[in-house]
Order: C-alpha cells, then structure tokens, then sequence
C-alpha cells in the first residue's frame, strides 16, 4: 500500500506521539472523568432525593434543572459557561469550566437514572425497614441504597463511559487533553487518519479499564442476586 | 397491654376503620379474622403506625397516642412508639442484599447500637430457635418460603419488641410449608408473648388464640375466646364467615 519509507515514517509518529498523547489522557481526560463522574454523583443523589422528596419546591426546581442540562446540547453548554461568561465578568479557567459543565450534565442524566433505581425498590423494603425502627435516612443508606446501587450500576456505567468519550468536547474550550494533543500533532506531522487512529486506541484503552471497573463493581453489589 | 379506641382510618373515600376499639392483654395472643376488605390488616398496620390512623387513641406498653385529624406526629414519636412492636409480612420482605444472619443482625446493630458480636449470638439463638441455624450465611434468594418467614420472625423478635404483629404471615407460602411457620409462632405464643395475628388459618386460631377479634366492613363484629367465636356465636355475620370458610 505504502513505500517503505512512508510506513516507517507513521510508525516513527505513532511511537513518539503514543506517550504524549497517552499523557495528555492521564492528565486531563482521566481527572477530568473522575472528578466530574463523582461530583455528578453525588449532585445526582440528591438531585433524586428531592425529586422524590415530594417537597413541591424541590421537585420544581430539579425538574427545571433536569429539563435545562437535558434538553441542551452539552457542546452549547460548554461554549456558554467558557466563552460566554466572560462576558458578564466571570472568567473561568478552561479545566474549572470543563469541571463544572460535565458535572451539571452528568449529574442531571445520572438523577433519573438514581431515582429509577430508588423507584424499582419494592415498597415493602421501606416497611420491613421501619418495621424494625429506622428512621427514613436509615432505611435508605442501608436497606434501598444497596438494593438500588446494584440497579443502577449497569445505566451507570454506559453514562461513564460515555463521559470519558464526551470529555474530548473539552478540546473545544482549549483544554488539552487528549484529543486536543491528538489534534495538535496531527496538525504538525500531516497524519490524521493514523494519529485519530491512534487517538481512538488510547479512547479505547480506558474505556475498557473503565468497563473492567465496573463489571467489578457489579459483583461486589450483586450479592444475594440469583444467578 | 394493647388498648384501642374508637379507631378511623379512610383512604380517599373509602372508609376502612369505622370506631375499631379493643383490647389486648399482656402475654396473650389475639386473632383477627375476618373477610378480604375488612380492615383487619390496616388495623394491624395502624399499630406500628406503618398507616397514620385518622383518629382515636391507642396505648402500647407505656404508650399512648391520641390522634385527631390535625395531629401530625414527629418522626421521632412515630419511631419510639413503632420500637415496642415487631411485624412479620405476607410477603416477609426479608433484605435481599443481607444473608440470614444479617437480616437479624441489621435492626440490632443500626437502631439499637449492639456491638456486631453480641447482635450475631442474639441472631444465631434466635435463628436457631427458629430451627435455622444451618441457614445462618444463605441469602433470602437460597432459602424457601417457609425458611425466609421464619427468618422474618427472628429479625422482628431481635429488637425485643413488647408486641409481635403478624399480617397474614402464612398466606404468601405453599401449603406443605405452612405448619413451620405455624409451629414457631404457637411456641412464642405458648412463651407468652404479646401477638396481634391476621390470618385466615382458622386451625391456629383455634388452637393458639386467647382472644378471637373478628372484624367486616371496618368494625370489630365479634370478640371472644376461640370457643364463643368458633362454636357458640349468635352473631349472624360470623355465622355466615364461618360457614363460607369451612365450606372451602
């Protein structure tokens, strides 16, 4: 297909851009998955539990913040929070942005997903927990939270992995993680179909530690399940 | 022991509990039948507070609450009145995420702050009082019906509750493993425990009940020892209950 001059040259790229580029994931698209994954989380947690709080001022206001982070697409929300703040006085850092957008997004996709779960506990569960004296914060953190982690690892996980993929959006607002380097040495050396090659391996990598993760996590939860 | 009086609850319009009053002494076992509708288990219910009755009073222990339609109680009153009982479910709605022993351990350790050690031997002698100790590390999903009741009537006795409410504990089983969870319960009765039972097992009643209640349309129709109820009653409501179950 190739002179061999012209494969030695893409190996060449390949070899010298591989840790750059796996470094940029390190540093960027990996914290930027976790810290966003987790603070969305925990957002999304309470998120849920005031929905179902049937508190009417809580509902409304998680309904309008699920309708919002939703109903909008996470590139607009990322050029509005980065590009368009600045221009009533708020200038954040690209990483900071970054942080806070995913978060909002994550945490309004991973709320319906919690509540879902909290929902899919059987009524009776709440009883037998009362039945032996909790209180309603005790019969949620140890008799339905569990039930309900284990339901909701598997949407969970689809919406992580899905995170760490959307997380090369960022390159859009200037941060450089690992699309972005992927971008800037493509660029130099004229090799995009290989470089993006390239990149999508090193996508492909984490992805797969991730889902590793959680197939983990699916086992530790998924006691007193029939198998 | 148990006191109620003139007890009303309503769902919507529907009017379940229409003036409910009776009583309870301490160490006897009571029997509530009566036909599906009749307000025998939202009666049961009531007395946990698992339903907030609409009014009347009812004394547990050193307990009493007097509910009108504008009394909102505090979780806490709810929870401290609710600690004195123990419920044992139709559906037994053991925790599926804990093994047996766990089941038994969780009110212990969670709402009575036992350390984990004593919580497991308390949980492993009321296992095997309930002829489970064998069963200790299986979870709900290993065990048969009749073995996860019994494990439900461990969990509820771990907390040392003044009272044992039962709601129709053996409805949900097979009838081959019916007499197990019959058994248990007849030796805690023969224990002298407090025991409030909805049950359509006319046997048991017979054999295991102090006091009879029988209860349609919201009203207690007839109380008495098993003997007035099952074999002497005038009543002409019970007469026709009786009849249609025997018939079955």
């Amino acid at each position: 297909m190739f002179g061999d001059e012209r494969t030695e040259r893409i190996i060449g790229i390949l070899s010298d851009s591989f840790f750059p580029i796996l470094k940029a994931g390190l540093q960027f698209t990996i914290p930027l998955t976790l810290i966003t994954f987790s603070l969305g989380l925990i957002l999304a947690f309470f998120t849920a539990v005031a929905r179902i709080s049937g508190f009417k001022p809580l509902v409304l206001l998680t309904r309008f913040y699920v309708w919002i982070f939703r109903g909008t697409p996470l590139l607009v929300q990322l050029f509005i929070i980065f590009y368009g703040l600045p221009s009533v006085g708020i200038t954040l850092d690209p990483f900071m942005a970054a942080v806070i957008v995913f978060t909002l997004n994550k945490g309004a996709y991973s709320s319906e997903i919690i509540r879902a779960a909290i929902q899919s506990i059987n009524k009776g569960q709440w009883e037998a927990a009362f039945s032996i004296g909790m209180t309603k914060s005790q019969a949620m953190k140890r008799i339905v939270l569990p039930q309900a982690i284990r339901v909701s690892l598997p949407p969970l996980g689809n919406s992580f992995i899905s995170l760490v993929k959307d997380t090369s959006l960022a390159a859009t607002i200037t941060v450089t993680e690992l699309f972005q380097k992927g971008q800037q040495i493509a660029a130099v050396t004229y090799e995009p179909l290989w470089l993006y090659i390239e990149v999508a391996f090193i996508y492909l990598i984490f992805s797969t530690v991730l889902s590793y993760l959680q197939d983990k996590l699916e086992i530790r939860y998924g006691r007193g399940v029939a198998k | 022991m148990i006191t109620i009086d003139n007890l009303y609850k309503r769902f919507d319009k529907l009017e379940v509990l229409k003036g409910v009053s009776l009583s309870i002494d301490k160490g006897k076992t009571a029997v509530i039948i009566g036909p599906s509708g009749s307000g025998k288990t939202t009666l049961l219910r009531c007395l946990n507070l698992l339903e907030m009755p609409d009014k009347g009073t009812i004394t547990l222990g050193d307990k009493t609450l007097q509910i009108t339609e504008n009394s909102r109680l505090k979780q806490g009153e709810i929870v401290s009145f609710r600690k004195q009982t123990g419920m044992v479910f139709q559906s037994y709605n053991l925790f599926p995420h804990l093994t047996a022993i766990e089941n038994v351990m969780e009110g212990q350790v969670t709402v009575l702050k036992r350390s984990k050690d004593e919580a497991r031997k308390k949980a492993l002698s009321l296992l095997e009082k309930v002829g489970l100790q064998d069963r200790a590390d299986m979870y709900p999903f290993q065990l048969s019906g009749g073995q996860q009741q019994r494990v439900g009537i461990a969990r509820a006795m771990a907390m040392d509750p003044e009272v044992l409410l039962f709601d129709e504990p053996t409805s949900a089983l097979d009838p081959e493993l019916v007499g197990e969870v019959l058994k248990v319960m007849k030796d805690l009765a023969n224990e002298g425990m407090t025991m409030v039972v909805v049950t359509h097992e006319m046997k048991f009643a017979s054999e295991a009940a102090d006091q009879v209640i029988f209860m349609d349309d919201g009203v207690v129709v007839e109380k008495g020892t098993p003997d007035e109820v099952f074999n002497a009653t005038k009543n002409p409501r019970t007469m026709q209950f009786l009849n249609k179950v025997a018939e079955r």
